[in-house]
């Protein structure tokens, strides 16, 4: 494993995070960095190239909206901690989205260098030098606002509701935040790709966004089971819900029940948080074309499974996962199977594990061609077609808009009923770390404002 | 279920004090704009306090003139734009009343922020309407343009007075008798000594004095039109330089001033000054403020943002909490030649694992130096003879990877001895090194 982060790894285990000891041995400790972090003359020569343009389009592409020239150009005079300030006030989750951030398409894909055929600045891996740097050094940026005496209730310990409860904190608003599990940090702790980041950093990111302090989080509460929605509003001025998405969908085919048949983001979860034998796995499939399936070819590749392949029923071109993620893949020796609809999941019939994909191939209208079944072998099959809503509990209060997938909200994160408020996936339809950071954080100075009557700065 | 609160901050070390004094000018840090094209006008000054600078040396008034295009020239280095800059620009081209109205409106509406104003004309007359008229406006401080290089000096204005101390300390004495407010002297650096020109300055009665304005220069020359630049028709003349390049030129001149036992005036640092540590280097030499033109002209005033931020941190990082306590810091290391210790021993060393193979030492050393680093057969990392090596730093200077050669001082068992002991026939000196 490639841990570069030898000074983290030495500090003493993080106390608030008491039940979230991870094993040392878990299977996602065998994946290197795919972006290696930047030693200081790496970083320096980078940020020395940086434009520091005006109104940069990096800034514009950057949903929470970093002032990523000027981070960059304290990087080239040594100001790491201005540097760090400077990304962290726009984003306090800086330390993981400098690794999980689809940098191509974002703030790296619009750097001016791009418009005249010039390497872009690698803003990414210079977001995570300033930021690993204020972490391994332990500096501290901000302080808890004074007592104003008026309580928040956040659903869920994800980006989402972190970003929020940070800024909230620093307005010295109270926050309690439920979340129904064990860990913390979401989808950053129990479902970024390994090769992006590990679980102990998401964990180390939490910790540091604690330091505020203040900001109380109950574990394993599960509200709407254990508390009430409606106690929250009675209880808090007011409630912001980050609870993302539910679990694996399922095409509903037959062989479901097969052993090994598995959805990908449950897959995902177990490795990184646990360890997995996967000796017996030869051959993988992954159905899906959308980013978790991209995630879940590579992440079986580098777990040991020699032969996977990606089902998906649309073209190469016309997968909605990100091409530049596909592209690494392809180099690392995935297979496609395009234009290709899984029918059955086919097992041994002795103990019940699954050992193939039975499939047809489709034509450009998305119809089956006759004749045209097959079966993959597969050992493991990883479901990647999208998950479930959560917003069965939401419907029961009235006023809380949403259409079929997701809460809708305004751009301060309201959601139509007075005092309720949300953001990230549940709020976006899925959507990346950066904008449930964002949409978290706007949530925050609407809440402010909202319980407080002062417009935020 | 859990609970957990997270524990409170740890203290934090109390914010320093960047309150700056030059010669009775405050402000609320030490960065000004020098009086130049980014401090030409009231919209750019409030724009430049809104972004954090502290104060500003308004573009030098006098008779406004007419000027040319183009003005401006850059000096390029292996793909850096700009390290170097020279302009043929004037004083303000704009209309008196409308700068001195401005100037009223800045101070309205920015009554903590230092605004200098900038002065060259010729008379003494003009000399005492002019420094009225700054006073009426609301002005902190009155800077004298006794440097510029170009245009003015031919008109006998600028660098033309500012290289004669007579005339210098005259003037000086003039603006001083009518002035209520602090008077700074800006000195031009295109003189053999700048140390007589401070004392003249100080002489005439100023509160302080700024140093560098810019240094006479030729940018470059067009090869395909065989003109000068930066280019006017078919013609050019010499410009005034400035930019990241000329700082070891503004620091010498600085120090030999901020040393200087007959001088103990405050002192407004200028010249390549581009971020926190070039300005701490102004400040430790003995600045009290420091100016900046070139790297706001090529990156806008929102470079001030990392240098309050740099100095701050810095000045925590050593436990000081007022200004003061820097400037003037690395003076005293600033001695004579003769007094240098003869006997004080360094060789270079090359980091193995940090070495890349690139020979640059190697050839540096062979070719420029004493003939001591040289390649080896079974490694590409090369051999320091330190038998020979004078500890010259040139490896080290041409080495590209950080921290991969280092000097490390030799413990050769001579006392201290210096060339000043050595002449009176004192002192025991080690054998030479490098002289085969």
């Amino acid at each position: 494993m490639s841990d570069n982060h030898a000074v983290s790894a030495s500090r003493p285990v993080p106390a608030s995070s008491a039940d979230a000891t991870l094993p040392p041995d878990r299977a996602e400790a065998v994946f290197a960095d795919f972006k290696p972090a930047y030693s200081k003359a790496q970083a320096v020569a980078e940020a020395n190239r940086c434009l520091f343009c005006l109104d940069a389009p990096c800034i514009t592409a950057c949903p929470t909206g970093i002032d990523i020239p000027q981070f960059i150009r304290k990087i080239a005079t040594d100001n790491l901690r201005g540097s760090a300030k400077t990304i962290f006030d726009s984003n306090i989750l800086g330390m993981s989205c400098a690794r999980v951030c689809p940098v191509e398409v974002l703030c790296v894909g619009d750097c001016v260098y791009n418009r005249m055929d010039q390497p872009p600045i690698q803003i990414g891996k210079l977001q995570r030098y300033a930021t690993d740097m204020a972490f391994e050094q332990g500096w501290e940026f901000y302080e808890a606002g004074e007592p104003t005496g008026k309580k928040v209730a956040l659903i869920g310990a994800g980006p989402a509701s972190l970003a929020c409860a940070h800024r909230l904190r620093r307005f010295g608003h109270e926050v309690v935040i439920f979340e129904k599990r064990h860990f913390v940090g979401g989808l950053n702790t129990t479902g970024v790709a390994p090769y992006k980041m590990k679980a102990d950093r998401s964990l180390d990111e939490v910790e540091w966004v604690l330091q505020i302090g203040g900001i109380e989080i109950r574990h394993g509460v599960e509200v709407g089971k254990d508390i009430a929605l409606t106690d929250l509003e009675r209880d808090f001025d007011a409630v912001f819900v980050g609870i993302g998405l539910g679990p694996d969908n399922h095409l509903g085919i037959p062989g479901e029940d097969l052993a090994n048949v598995e959805g990908a983001v449950a897959f995902i979860e177990r490795f990184k948080l646990e360890n997995l034998d996967l000796r017996d796995f030869k051959r993988g499939v992954v159905v899906g074309g959308g980013n978790t399936a991209l995630d879940a070819v590579r992440e079986l590749l580098g777990l040991g499974v020699t032969d996977v392949t990606m089902v998906y029923r649309g073209t190469e071109a016309g997968m909605s996962g990100y091409q530049h993620e596909w592209k690494a893949g392809k180099l690392e020796g995935v297979h496609g199977a395009w234009q290709t609809q899984p029918t059955a999941y086919v097992g041994n019939g002795k103990d019940n594990r699954v050992t193939g994909v039975a499939c047809v191939k489709l034509d450009d209208k998305k119809q089956p061609i006759p004749g045209s079944d097959h079966v993959i072998p597969a050992d493991i099959v990883l479901v990647a077609i999208g998950q479930a809503k959560l917003l069965a509990d939401l419907k029961t209060l009235d006023g809380i808009q949403m259409d079929r997938n997701r809460v809708l909200i305004d751009k301060g994160g309201f959601t139509g009923r007075p005092k309720w408020y949300a953001g990230g996936d549940l709020a976006n339809g899925g959507k990346e770390v950066v904008n449930a950071v964002a949409e978290g954080r706007d949530a925050a100075l609407a809440i402010h404002a909202s319980i407080t009557g002062e417009q935020s700065a | 279920m859990t609970a957990h609160i997270a524990t409170p901050l740890k203290a934090k070390s109390p914010i320093p004090d960047l309150t700056s004094n030059t010669g009775g000018i405050i402000s609320p840090n030490p960065f000004w704009l020098a009086s130049a094209p980014p401090a030409n006008s009231g919209d750019q000054i409030k724009r430049a306090f809104d972004h954090g600078w502290g104060g500003a040396v308004w573009k030098t008034l006098g008779t406004p003139i007419q000027n040319v295009s183009s003005r401006f020239g850059g000096l390029n280095y292996r793909g850096t734009r700009a390290i170097g800059f020279n302009n043929i620009e004037l004083i303000t081209d704009r209309p008196l009343e409308v700068n001195f109205r401005e100037i009223a409106d800045v101070k309205k509406h920015y009554p903590k922020h230092a605004v200098i104003v900038s002065l060259m004309v010729e008379t003494e007359a003009e000399w005492r309407e002019f420094i009225a008229r700054s006073i009426d406006a609301g002005a902190d401080g009155l800077e004298l343009n006794f440097g510029c290089p170009h245009g003015m000096c031919e008109r006998g204005m600028g660098s033309a007075v500012g290289q004669e101390p007579a005339l210098n300390e005259r003037i000086t004495s003039w603006a001083v008798k009518y002035s209520t407010i602090p008077v700074l002297v800006k000195l031009t650096p295109n003189v053999d000594d700048i140390v007589p020109h401070g004392l003249a300055a100080k002489r005439g009665g100023a509160h302080g004095v700024s140093l560098i304005n810019t240094i006479k220069s030729i940018i470059g020359v067009d090869l395909d039109r065989m003109v000068l630049e930066p280019r006017v028709g078919g013609l050019s003349t010499n410009g005034g330089y400035c930019g990241a390049a000329v700082k070891p030129i503004a620091l010498h001149m600085l120090a030999s001033l901020a040393r200087e036992p007959e001088f103990r005036i405050p002192i407004s640092g200028i010249g390549g000054v581009t971020n926190w540590r070039d300005a701490v280097e102004f400040l430790v030499l003995g600045a009290s403020s420091v100016q900046v033109c070139t790297e706001v002209m090529l990156r806008g005033y929102r470079i001030v943002e990392d240098m309050i931020e740099g100095l701050s941190t810095f000045m925590s990082d050593k436990g000081m909490t007022k200004l003061d306590e820097l400037v003037g810091k690395a003076v005293p290391s600033y001695s004579e030649w003769g007094d240098l210790d003869l006997n004080y021993e360094t060789v270079a060393k090359i980091d193995a694992d940090k070495c890349i193979g690139c020979q640059l030492c190697v050839v540096a050393c062979h070719d420029g130096a004493h003939q001591c680093i040289h390649p080896q057969g079974d490694t590409f990392v090369p051999r320091v003879d330190e038998s020979e090596c004078v500890g010259c730093n040139l490896c080290q200077i041409v080495c590209p990877v950080p921290d991969c050669i280092s000097m490390v001082k030799v413990d050769n068992g001579f006392a201290p001895s210096t060339w000043n002991e050595h002449t009176i026939g004192q002192g025991n000196l080690r054998p030479k090194k490098g002289v085969h």
